[in-house]
């Protein structure tokens, strides 16, 4: 039972809504931010330090830099490396699924802005890394934008051995050049496969030719503001 | 131009030199394929490894066979909907990857799942891993050509799946974990079943210890093989067991703040400082104890109270990114979770321990003996699912 003042205290704390109570100060984030600042001078684009964790969004040109100051500053665990596409889909999200309008489908609902997530963005795609130290137990999470027509940033393989298997992965998905990385050849696709999946304009073709079978699940409830309207139509398209 | 023969040993040399390979005797090299269907790669790797003679050269892992793509699929999913997908990476310990993504999930929305909710979440946690850990030190066992040990493992681990069975309805993937907290509550004399079986495991563990770890078979085949040095394997993002047998002292549940109970426990995060295959398997071994003792603790100081807090029946969550990790049995899994606000995630990067764990293979097993690289993958530990997601 101890845990309860715990527990009632921390969603006052992270909540994003709630501007009347600040968080506290959190100096070691704040530090950190302060010393890749630091050290990467003009290169540091944005910083964010939210829900006790560090953003750093750095130029394109200073992605390499950024992972060698990351090692250099006791960051030497390698989490991971991944990519994010804000092209907004309203076709293949969540929404599609559960909204009985057909109407809906053509992208006249749901969010066409493009968007961008913590530490701000400029660009369709955003290439995002992952490093802890291991003996503060803090972490940071690196952004960088990258050109949509040419995704092409520079590899990690020579700061951290494990990107190796991430950036291919990512080579993979999202069709992004790692420069210098030792062989990028597909991971989990096959050879010949065409396309990068994990695109937001790619195709999840399953969904394509046969609506989600738990849409017949969805029953309306009686009453109440979140109540969602009849499925008559869908379902009996299935 | 011909190549003299001072050239050609010298080539030889620097070859020998890369993978400590045996130039007194030359042998043809050979290419050995191992899978993808091989009892060793508990599903379906593929390692492509070039011998010379009895050593390896270079060993390349071919992955994706059960490649399904989750990454994406959770982009056309609704949140309440993904605990079931992500129940399916780590298939030994399911429970275990929906605690992350359901506390991301709820670090957006900013609500708390009761203290009650909390305290089951971490038992069935600890239980997960202890399910998926014995396997292992059953299955490490019969990799060396002792078969007796995976029956005891198979045999002990059923207690404990029939105890995942009884709270969530689920052996293998229990989909119990839901945003603001859970789908029920325990049956009715569980408390006390699981007590005993937590006892039951503890003997296990006696057992083996006894029976493997002081077997000398055991010892001259694990000891000194497939040494990860501490600064490799972070390079390499090893975590969990793996990178504490190499002396790093690290354990998210210990050392980060989480809602979970596993701070009101008294345990113990053990480290080697060897780094081979031996101190992988003694501290998965130790860690197996001190799980049984977290759910023992935890079980006697079960507070009362409701299970599930308040949430809108339909979950929306707000927009933002959050990134939650925990220590999973096989090591750091995490779920980076981009938000618009809608039913879904706009992108949701799973990050799974085995994915890392098994990139150091390329480097460990150079050199290695061609039996040791059955001992070294398997004390690398590592699911399929979790590696292909």
């Amino acid at each position: 039972m101890s845990s309860a003042p715990d527990t009632e205290a921390a969603p006052a704390a992270e909540s994003a809504d709630d501007a009347s109570a600040p968080p506290p100060v959190d100096e070691l984030r704040q530090g950190i931010v302060a010393v890749f600042t630091k050290d990467l001078g003009d290169a540091v684009v944005e910083t964010e330090v939210a829900n006790g964790d560090v953003w750093i969004r750095v130029n394109r040109d200073a992605w390499r830099a950024a992972g060698e100051s990351a090692k250099r500053h006791g960051f030497d665990y390698f989490c991971f490396l991944s990519a994010i596409d804000w092209l907004p889909n309203p076709d293949l999200s969540g929404e599609k699924i559960w909204d009985p309008d057909p109407s809906a489908g053509d992208g006249s609902t749901g969010s066409t802005e493009q968007s961008s997530g913590v530490a701000g963005g400029d660009s369709r795609f955003q290439v995002l890394a992952r490093v802890y130290d291991v003996r503060r137990f803090v972490g940071v999470t690196f952004k960088a934008d990258l050109d949509e027509a040419h995704p092409e940033v520079d590899t990690w393989t020579t700061v951290f051995a494990g990107a190796d298997w991430h950036e291919r992965e990512t080579w993979e998905m999202y069709g992004f050049n790692f420069v210098g990385h030792p062989g990028l050849r597909h991971l989990y696709l096959p050879g010949e496969f065409e396309g990068f999946p994990g695109r937001k304009d790619f195709p999840l073709l399953a969904r394509e030719v046969k609506p989600w079978p738990g849409l017949v699940d969805v029953e309306p409830m009686p009453g109440g503001a979140d109540d969602e309207p009849a499925e008559g139509e869908e379902v009996a398209a299935e | 131009m011909t190549v003299t023969d001072h050239q050609k040993s010298m080539y030889i040399a620097g070859q020998a030199a890369d993978a400590r390979i045996n130039i007194e005797l030359e042998t043809e090299g050979m290419t050995l394929n191992i899978g993808p269907q091989h009892p060793a790669t508990h599903g379906t790797l593929r390692i492509v490894v070039r011998l010379d003679g009895e050593q390896v050269v270079w060993a390349d892992p071919v992955c994706g066979y059960m490649h399904r793509g989750y990454e994406k699929l959770t982009e056309v999913r609704t949140y309440p909907q993904i605990t079931t997908l992500v129940n399916r990476i780590d298939w030994l310990s399911s429970f275990a990857n929906e605690v992350p993504f359901i506390l991301a999930a709820e670090q957006l929305m900013g609500i708390d799942a009761p203290p009650r909710a909390q305290w089951i979440r971490t038992i069935l946690f600890e239980m997960a891993r202890i399910a998926n850990i014995t396997l292992f030190l059953g299955e490490m066992g019969a990799q060396l050509g002792a078969i007796t040990p995976v029956f005891y493992a198979f045999r002990d681990r059923e207690h404990v799946l029939n105890l995942i069975e009884s709270a969530t309805g689920g052996r293998f993937h229990p989909n119990y974990d839901r945003i603001g907290g859970l789908k029920d509550d325990l049956p009715k004399g569980w408390v006390d079943e699981c007590k005993d079986v937590m006892h039951r495991v503890r003997d296990f563990c006696d057992e083996l210890e006894t029976l493997l770890m002081g077997n000398e078979i055991f010892a001259q085949r694990m000891r000194g093989i497939g040494v990860i040095p501490a600064q490799v394997g972070l390079d390499y993002g090893l975590s969990g067991a793996n990178i504490r047998a190499s002396g790093v002292d690290w354990d998210i549940r210990r050392d980060e703040d989480s809602p979970l109970a596993w701070k009101h426990c008294d345990w113990k995060v053990w480290t080697h400082v060897d780094g081979d295959s031996y101190a992988r398997y003694w501290v998965r071994l130790q860690e197996t104890r001190e799980a049984s003792k977290i759910v023992d603790q935890l079980l006697d100081g079960l507070p009362a109270g409701p299970i599930m807090a308040k949430v809108p029946r339909i979950i929306k969550v707000p927009a933002g990114e959050a990134w939650v990790h925990t220590e999973n049995p096989l090591g750091e899994m995490g779920y980076y979770v981009v938000s618009q606000g809608g039913l879904g995630p706009f992108r949701c990067k799973i990050r799974s321990a085995s994915f890392n764990n098994v990139s150091i293979v390329p480097w460990l097993l150079q050199g290695v003996y061609v039996p040791d690289i059955i001992t070294i993958l398997s004390s690398l530990y590592f699911i399929l699912g979790d590696i292909d997601r």
